[in-house]
């Protein structure tokens, strides 16, 4: 399977009472790849899904386009999508294999050929031993098997999460993150995948597009969008991000608590710099250190500890430390950065 | 033993009265009725010896009834559950302003006296002859009286289970509109079309306030003739006729306890995957 390459130009949709839920976005989905659609509820991000998956029209203007196909008026019973809801929608009046192999019913596949196809979808989601239960015998877990078995069953172009790990509890998560992490990767099969959960979508994700307000706020790597995030917004959205404000000269932000070392020297107009609290390493006094501060706060974390620590910025910064010992408040720590801050996006963007 | 009724709690004295209270007003009634139906002559009492003659009499007077009561009752059921069903599913599917005052209104012929409704219907198509000489005649006051029964049955089903997702799953899987119709919406309200269907099917045999009004004398249905044998017959006759009455309700409202009765719960299996 090479994967339907999905291109929505254009697309935004007004409801109509007037909300407008999606600006006009352009969003280009390569063919067997995985981008996950991240950001909090009402960004769009679901909406957007729809609207690849045919269960609402983009506003006139906006078109979707499979395999540079225009499919925009074509319905979702038509446009050959698998699709898994938060709910799983599974049918409670059929048995998991009878919920399997309803999509192969519905387009007249035979009973013995659509039987097989669904045995082996159940095999591959190693869900076998259930196909004569009836839906309310299912556990959570097995349930999300189950819709993710009868959403692959008729071989779909492309494959549409909308939150499926959402109602499970986190151990679960955990597993099932792994499962279709390695499920998708199989199948190579174009995937749309909708969360909130910034852990889901780095674990998942070729791509993560950002949503804020009905707009894409970032598109690109986990990589790209955890070290360099290109707004305030998408820093702080995805884990936790330290913002201190200073004085930029010579390569570094120089600010009451010392210096952070940029990595992109020649910064634009920033007054600020950023950096992710694993990026704080303990230094001696003794002029390796950037910069020291003082401790407000400790949680031992097990494999970590977390500190506050004021560092004479407008906010205490967060630090992630490995080292194992003991971190008292009123201790005074001193820093230097692994890898140098980069120059904080202007707050307007 | 009289110390060990003195410990009873006053609650349980409470609650034999209101058991021989229900008994009084609502079984031994019922009970000296059959009991009436089948006895020799009700003014000497049961000593006057025990005879199916009086059903034997209603049967063969007026059996007509009973067929007419029960052809109405099915013709009924069948016109709520084409009209019914659809309707609550449209108004499960749209839920605005206009769906609920049409829910409202819906329920009116239940709420208006049930004369009022078929004097209405008298007034406004009395003079349609053949029509209104028809059993079709009492087949439109039962629709509009049952109608609300059933699609307040299947909505209340329909409202629990969200029909959107599940029809949103159907069609990612490519079924059409009548394929989703048939294969999730109808099998997953069978429960609420099932209860829908014996209310309606039980109230249309016991219509009397509106069959009074809209009958002929050869369209006479059970419950009227009931009322007739008892006006103008003897009193072993009426309660004969009652029997039969019970004879085709009773088996109908056990069925009905046994429909709206909620799904045996399935205990979910462990979380193991």
């Amino acid at each position: 399977m090479s994967g339907t390459a999905i291109r929505l130009e254009r697309c935004s949709k007004t409801f109509a009472d007037g909300t407008r839920a999606l600006d006009p976005v352009d969003l280009d989905f390569a063919g067997g790849e995985t981008v996950v659609l991240l950001g909090p509820s009402g960004c769009g991000k679901t909406t957007t899904l729809r609207i690849v998956a045919g269960l609402e029209w983009p506003d006139a203007g906006g078109r979707v386009l499979f395999d540079g196909v225009d499919v925009t008026t074509v319905p979702i019973e038509r446009r050959n999508v698998g699709m898994v809801f938060q709910s799983y929608a599974l049918f409670p009046n059929m048995t998991v294999e009878e919920n399997v192999a309803y999509g192969l019913r519905v387009r007249g596949m035979p009973a013995d050929e659509r039987n097989r196809r669904a045995r082996e979808m159940l095999e591959m989601m190693q869900i076998a031993p259930l196909a004569a239960r009836s839906i309310d015998q299912l556990s959570g877990g097995q349930r999300q098997r189950v819709a993710l078995a009868r959403a692959l069953a008729p071989r779909p172009r492309v494959l549409l999460l909308d939150e499926p790990l959402t109602a499970l509890d986190a151990r679960l998560r955990d597993t099932l993150r792994v499962e279709i992490n390695r499920l998708l990767r199989g199948l190579g099969i174009t995937t749309v995948y909708v969360t909130h959960d910034q852990a889901e979508a780095m674990a998942l994700g070729d791509r993560i597009v950002v949503m804020d307000h009905g707009r894409v706020a970032q598109i690109g790597t986990p990589r790209q969008i955890y070290e360099v995030p290109s707004t305030r917004y998408v820093a702080e959205f995805i884990g936790t991000m330290n913002v201190v404000g200073g004085e930029i000269r010579g390569g570094a932000l120089h600010f009451p608590g010392g210096r952070l070392p940029l990595r992109d020297a020649a910064a634009t107009g920033s007054r600020e710099a950023m950096f992710r609290p694993e990026d704080l390493a303990l230094a001696a006094d003794d002029g390796s250190a950037q910069f020291s501060g003082e401790v407000l706060a400790s949680l031992f974390q097990g494999d970590h500890t977390r500190l506050e620590i004021d560092v004479g910025a407008a906010r205490p910064i967060v630090a992630r430390i490995a080292e194992r010992r003991d971190f008292v408040a009123g201790e005074r720590l001193h820093f230097k950065l692994s890898t140098p801050a980069i120059p904080a996006p202007v707050q307007s963007t | 033993m009289s110390a060990a009724m003195d410990r009873r709690p006053a609650a349980f004295w409470l609650q034999l009265a209101f058991t021989l209270f229900v008994c009084a007003f609502l079984i031994v009634p019922v009970g000296l009725s059959i009991m009436a139906g089948v006895t020799r002559d009700m003014f000497i009492g049961i000593g006057s010896g025990v005879t199916l003659q009086w059903l034997v009499k209603v049967w063969t007077d007026y059996r007509q009834t009973v067929f007419l009561s029960i052809q109405i009752a099915m013709a009924c059921l069948a016109l709520t559950l084409l009209l019914g069903v659809p309707a609550a599913y449209v108004l499960a599917r749209r839920q605005n302003a206009f769906t609920r005052a049409v829910e409202e209104l819906l329920v009116m012929p239940v709420a208006v006296p049930g004369l009022a409704t078929a004097l209405a219907l008298i007034v406004t198509y009395g003079g349609w002859g053949d029509f209104r000489r028809s059993w079709v005649f009492i087949l439109v006051g039962h629709v509009l009286f049952t109608l609300p029964f059933m699609v307040r049955s299947v909505l209340a089903v329909l409202t629990s289970i969200d029909l959107r997702t599940l029809e949103e799953g159907a069609r990612s899987l490519g079924a059409n509109f009548v394929q989703r119709f048939f294969g999730i919406v109808l099998p997953n309200c069978r429960g609420g079309i099932l209860a829908g269907s014996l209310m309606v099917v039980t109230l249309s045999l016991g219509e009397f306030n509106m069959t009074l009004l809209l009958h002929t004398p050869l369209t006479q249905t059970l419950p009227v003739g009931l009322a007739d044998t008892y006006a103008s017959l003897r009193l072993e006759v009426g309660s004969a006729y009652t029997l039969i009455f019970f004879i085709i309700i009773i088996p109908l409202l056990v069925a009905m306890q046994w429909a709206a009765a909620p799904p045996r719960r399935r205990k979910p299996v462990e979380e193991t995957l």
